[in-house]
């Protein structure tokens, strides 16, 4: 299908992007990667009266190391992600998700922020950054503020951003010689949305491992944290955790596998992590 | 400066175009509507198949996901382009002598995307060809021909460089 008719403006700045969407207000989009957006719009899933470009935006496109933080720019392409060294040595958990974001034409377009923002459940990146204590930079009419990440997702497509919200950048701790980091996904073709996913990072302590995060995705309405799996893992091993998502995971009925299919999945997955983050180092 | 139909100038085929489009219309309907370009293929629509790649400054890209407004000032590369330049010559008489394709809708998308993995030189194995092309899909199932020639072109054009 085509999309709906819609007027179309580019933002120079953060600032007007934000003028921008307080003219408008429900009826306007941010148009970052639009890898979901234009497929939203082009099946009228979607119908917005503006679409506020924001790829002319100058500084939104950085990777950077500040002080134990990695930060990365909203408008950041997964492909740039994946090849960047910073990315590849001090967020390593970001480095192996994204091979499984999406396809490589996909990924020469799309955004980190977008996929944060959209907050998509089944997403790759939204579990990464819960699992690693990320943190989400916002731009608003009231200046800027810091949201962690566990505080930011709050139900299907929904986050902490409001209407007059710009998600400028995400910040993810760097990694260390402790850090531990898993990630598994499973779908019928590489780079379609996972049937079930796991993103896990910990902290080893000797021979054991500490701080365990276990973030499944594609099983509910938002990325969700196994917090019973994550403390039975820390305590007994891999039967224990596997036994306790039981009472972690509900995941529905979707049209990719049925709920006890993916809490099945979720399982093998979760065995197959705990092996991972037992194993060689960050 | 929102309007609905905005002024574009862009290089398609290394040629200047300078057009006026609605700002809903995609790259993919702009090139095949309104320069007649019709290699690139219209599938899904939604970015799932992979039939409308093109190139928008070098790189491949969904053009059922991007509009054409966004590619002012860009330089857009068509199957035709890619074909006329003879730069994937090699690629597309392996496709042929293969059988890589039985209908030839997915062949545009998939020779671009074949490229792409190609230009960076090195001799990728079989896993990681199937990989780069997962987001193109044949429904003549014929992958397996597909692979065989991306990695006949692979070899080829190492063997060359030595």
């Amino acid at each position: 299908m085509k999309p709906a008719a819609f007027a179309y403006a580019k933002a120079s700045s953060v600032r007007e992007a934000i003028e921008l969407l307080g003219k408008n207000k429900k009826g306007a989009r941010l148009l970052a990667g639009g890898q979901s957006l234009i497929a939203a719009l082009n099946l009228r899933l979607d119908a917005p009266s503006l679409l506020i470009d924001i790829n002319g935006i100058g500084g939104l496109d950085k990777i950077a190391l500040k002080q134990n933080w990695v930060e990365l720019g909203a408008l950041v392409r997964h492909a740039a992600a994946l090849r960047s060294a910073v990315v590849q040595k001090h967020a390593p958990l970001i480095a192996k998700a994204l091979p499984h974001v999406g396809h490589p034409a996909i990924r020469n377009r799309g955004t980190i922020g977008g996929s944060i923002a959209l907050a998509d459940p089944a997403a790759e990146l939204p579990a990464c950054l819960i699992a690693l204590g990320g943190e989400v930079v916002i731009s608003g009419p009231k200046g800027k503020r810091t949201v962690k990440a566990d505080g930011f997702f709050k139900d299907l497509f929904e986050t902490a951003l409001g209407p007059r919200d710009l998600l400028t950048a995400i910040r993810v701790p760097a990694a260390n010689r402790e850090s531990r980091f898993g990630f598994a996904e499973i779908c019928r073709r590489h780079g379609d949305y996972a049937m079930v996913g796991l993103a896990a990072a910990a902290r080893a302590e000797g021979a054991h491992l500490r701080d365990i995060r276990l973030v499944y995705f594609g099983v509910g309405s938002t990325a969700v944290r196994a917090r019973r799996a994550e403390t039975a893992l820390a305590k007994h091993g891999p039967d224990a955790a596997v036994a306790a998502l039981q009472d972690d995971l509900d995941p529905p009925d979707d049209v990719q596998a049925s709920g006890a299919t993916k809490k099945y999945l979720a399982g093998v997955l979760l065995r197959r992590i705990a092996r991972e983050l037992a194993g060689a180092s960050a | 400066m929102s309007r609905a139909a905005l002024a574009i100038a862009l290089h398609v085929n290394g040629e200047p175009v300078r057009a006026t489009v609605e700002a809903r219309k995609t790259l993919v309907d702009f090139l095949r509507e309104d320069l007649g370009l019709t290699g690139s293929h219209v599938g899904c629509e939604h970015g799932v198949c992979g039939a409308c790649t093109v190139r928008v400054d070098g790189e491949i890209v969904r053009g059922c996901l991007m509009l054409a407004v966004q590619c002012d000032g860009a330089r857009v590369e068509t199957i035709e382009g890619v074909s006329d330049s003879g730069e994937i010559a090699d690629l597309q008489d392996a496709f042929q002598r293969r059988n890589a394709l039985q209908c030839g809708y997915c062949t545009p998308g998939m020779l671009l995307t074949a490229q792409e993995f190609l230009k960076a030189g090195a001799v990728p194995t079989r896993d990681a060809i199937r990989e780069q092309i997962a987001g193109n899909y044949c429904r003549c199932t014929g992958y397996h021909a597909i692979v065989d020639a991306i990695e006949a072109t692979a070899q080829a054009r190492a063997g060359g460089r030595k």
